[in-house]
């Protein structure tokens, strides 16, 4: 009996070490501003998505939004991919997806007003459907929202498990006479995000992108 | 308000007050003294009694574990003597046979070289030539007296003509019968010297088993030493396993390194087959195939191994009849052959996607990839590499199963050197214990010695008063005071005994 007993345990600690499978998918949203004050950075924003293509992996999802005037929209999503598990079908889904981005940063249009607020909403909805083990949510904007009349964002985000990160948070003419207009503006946002229960880093040197996810 | 911090102040005089509690405390430290006494031998003994019984068990454990050693190393050196000597009986037998199948032939051989060499000599023995009858008639004609006829001067002139005709022919005659027996004997020396040459290498083989022989008997002569279990051939197979520990660790850790190179050939590929998204646990999927494919390319090569004969791992193979052997060994070989081949298309088709991702992040950076070099020896490389490292892999088992020999010997030796200190360490404590006991009780005598003091000036008068019978009875003098004889370790010992 007792010999049975241990191969009973054996063979289950065997099944749930196997059937064990925690999902270690990435999924990252980058979200670019397109308002005026900000459109001119939308380069630097292509070399940050092509390191993006390069670091992740088979099976990793990614998507890129665009913030205008009213971005919580499925229009807004500029590219968006789930990488195929085999490695040479991702490496032509990253070629399409770097086309693509190409062709929307060459021919975008200057927004009038910024609605971060909304592709933020639309990033954790577009994160959540994909299932991503790793959410990380890339902002590349100055952080200064501007809504147009009309427009309510005072949605709680659910930021549970995301990680936010504000990529070159540049400082406006404003910031430059008054720097607390600047960090009272990314305070705000660290505290909306760490409100939703999601962390939040700033990263404004793009030469150091190797930590980035 | 207290005195020192902790005790109530008891007098006006914050001195006072200390020198009060000094009394008390000592007071009562005096009435407990015996108690604390018995309590603290007690204790001390305790701990030593209950700390050398412990030590006398693992002293116990370490005894049995090196009778364990000695039975394990003991076991292995007869196995391995009796390997070597069935090994050398097996090579004799071979010799033997292959020796004893060439022993007609080489008989009938000899036989008929030595028929030949007879014959030879037989014919090339020197014949006589037998005179002519004429010559008596020669002679007769000789003995005629000479005379002055003419006639029968010409006729012995004739006759001395013909006669020496005679002799140049017959000398002729015997130079080629002569020439004739030496061709014969020249004929004789090849056949001499291949006798010699077989008569060689019969010796040769007669040394060779002879040789043989003697190391059998000293291979025989160190199985008696270890069934006898002598010193000397403990202190060899120890050596010997020692040796054997380090080498084989050595040469796996280089088997080792070949599996992480094998295993870096083929992990990239294998996300292509099974996917580079799932994971078991922290580790991909894919990784774990790769690994998987190396386990069953050892595992196979020991197999081969086992079925060769070489490694006895695993001995239901070793005791399989031939028959089975032999087409265990194929399967072996062809599910290696296999694996070999599916590792050098894995390897080649890594080559392609490592390409693929290089042009990839090329065009990522935004740089124009250069023109291909276009060699193809890299890949080439790769999948002869990717082919032939399972097959060096198999020669794993080999330092295996020494390694698992040795390390059985090893780790029982490590364990009873543990043992050893673990008891070693036990007793010192023990004694520590013991004799800490015993400095506490010292320790507390001096700290009350005013109280002791006391005792021997009031013990000296009840001394005088008293009769001094009755006083000697319990007491001796100390120094300036007076202890009771009574010694709680010595009580407690007796005790404990």
């Amino acid at each position: 009996m007792k010999p049975f007993r241990f191969w009973i345990i054996g063979l289950l600690i065997l099944s749930s070490g196997c059937t064990h499978q925690s999902n270690h998918s990435k999924g990252v949203y980058m979200l670019l501003d397109t308002s005026g004050t900000y459109a001119v950075e939308l380069n630097k924003a292509r070399s940050i998505i092509n390191y993006l293509l390069g670091t992740l992996q088979p099976g990793d999802t990614m998507a890129v939004g665009r913030i205008d005037t009213g971005s919580f929209s499925e229009k807004d999503i500029v590219a968006k991919v789930t990488f195929d598990a085999r490695p040479s079908m991702a490496n032509n889904q990253k070629r399409v997806f770097q086309q693509k981005v190409r062709k929307f940063v060459t021919g975008v249009r200057k927004s009038s007003y910024t609605d971060i607020s909304g592709g933020m909403l639309q990033a954790i909805e577009y994160l959540n459907e994909a299932g991503s083990g790793n959410k990380y949510i890339l902002i590349f904007s100055d952080l200064k929202e501007d809504l147009a009349k009309g427009y309510v964002r005072d949605v709680p985000f659910a930021l549970s498990g995301f990680h936010v990160i504000a990529l070159n948070v540049t400082k406006l003419r404003a910031d430059n006479q008054d720097p607390k207009k600047y960090l009272s503006r990314v305070e705000d946002w660290r505290e909306k995000t760490e409100k939703g229960g999601g962390t939040w880093r700033v990263i404004n040197d793009l030469e150091r992108l190797d930590n980035l996810l | 308000m207290t005195t020192t911090g902790f005790l109530p102040t008891i007098a006006a005089s914050p001195f006072l007050s200390v020198f009060l509690w000094i009394v008390l405390i000592l007071a009562a430290m005096y009435l407990a003294r015996n108690p604390f006494h018995r309590c603290m031998a007690s204790f001390s003994l305790i701990i030593r009694n209950s700390l050398r019984l412990f030590a006398a068990s693992v002293k116990s454990a370490e005894k049995r574990l090196n009778d364990r050693n000695r039975d394990v190393l003991l076991s292995a050196g007869r196995q391995h003597a009796e390997r070597c000597v069935e090994r050398e009986f097996e090579r004799i037998s071979t010799a033997v046979q292959r020796n004893m199948e060439g022993y007609p032939q080489l008989q009938r051989r000899l036989n008929e070289s030595l028929v030949k060499l007879d014959e030879d000599y037989r014919n090339s023995v020197e014949i006589p030539q037998t005179l002519p009858d004429w010559v008596k008639v020669i002679k007769a004609i000789a003995s005629i007296r000479p005379a002055s006829d003419p006639v029968v001067g010409n006729m012995l002139e004739d006759i001395h003509q013909t006669i020496s005709e005679q002799h140049i022919k017959a000398l002729e005659q015997y130079r080629t019968e002569a020439s004739k027996r030496h061709a014969i004997l020249n004929k004789m020396l090849p056949l001499w010297r291949g006798m010699k040459k077989t008569l060689g290498s019969l010796e040769k083989s007669l040394s060779d088993l002879n040789f043989r022989a003697k190391r059998i008997d000293r291979y025989i002569d160190n199985y008696e030493q270890i069934r006898e279990q002598t010193d000397t051939a403990m202190g060899t197979l120890s050596s010997s396993s020692l040796t054997q520990f380090f080498i084989s660790g050595a040469v796996l850790m280089v088997a080792l390194g070949g599996a992480i190179i094998n295993f870096n050939l083929i992990a990239l590929p294998m996300s292509e087959m099974v996917g580079g998204a799932s994971y078991i646990g922290p580790y991909k999927t894919s990784n774990i195939a790769g690994l998987v494919i190396i386990c069953l390319e050892i595992c196979t090569g020991i197999f081969l191994m086992e079925s060769l004969r070489i490694t006895r791992l695993f001995p239901i193979i070793g005791s399989m009849d031939d028959r089975m052997r032999m087409m265990l060994f194929w399967m072996a070989l062809t599910l290696l052959t296999i694996l070999a081949g599916v590792e050098s298309t894995l390897a080649f088709m890594r080559d392609r996607i490592a390409a693929d991702m290089e042009a990839l992040r090329q065009s990522l950076a935004g740089v124009t990839p250069g023109s291909v070099a276009g060699s193809i020896i890299p890949t080439v490389g790769q999948m002869v590499m990717g082919f032939i490292l399972p097959f060096i892999l198999t020669f794993v088992a080999i330092p295996l199963e020494s390694f698992v020999a040795s390390a059985r010997t090893i780790l029982g030796l490590i364990a009873a050197w543990m043992l050893r200190c673990l008891a070693f360490i036990l007793r010192l404590t023990g004694h520590l214990g013991y004799y800490v006991g015993r400095l506490t009780i010292n320790v507390y005598d001096l700290a009350i010695f005013p109280a002791l003091w006391l005792e021997g000036i009031v013990s000296r008068r009840l001394f005088r008063t008293h009769t001094r019978d009755n006083a000697q009875d319990t007491e001796e003098t100390v120094g300036s005071g007076s202890i009771t004889s009574v010694d709680p370790l010595v009580e407690n010992k007796e005790m404990a005994k």
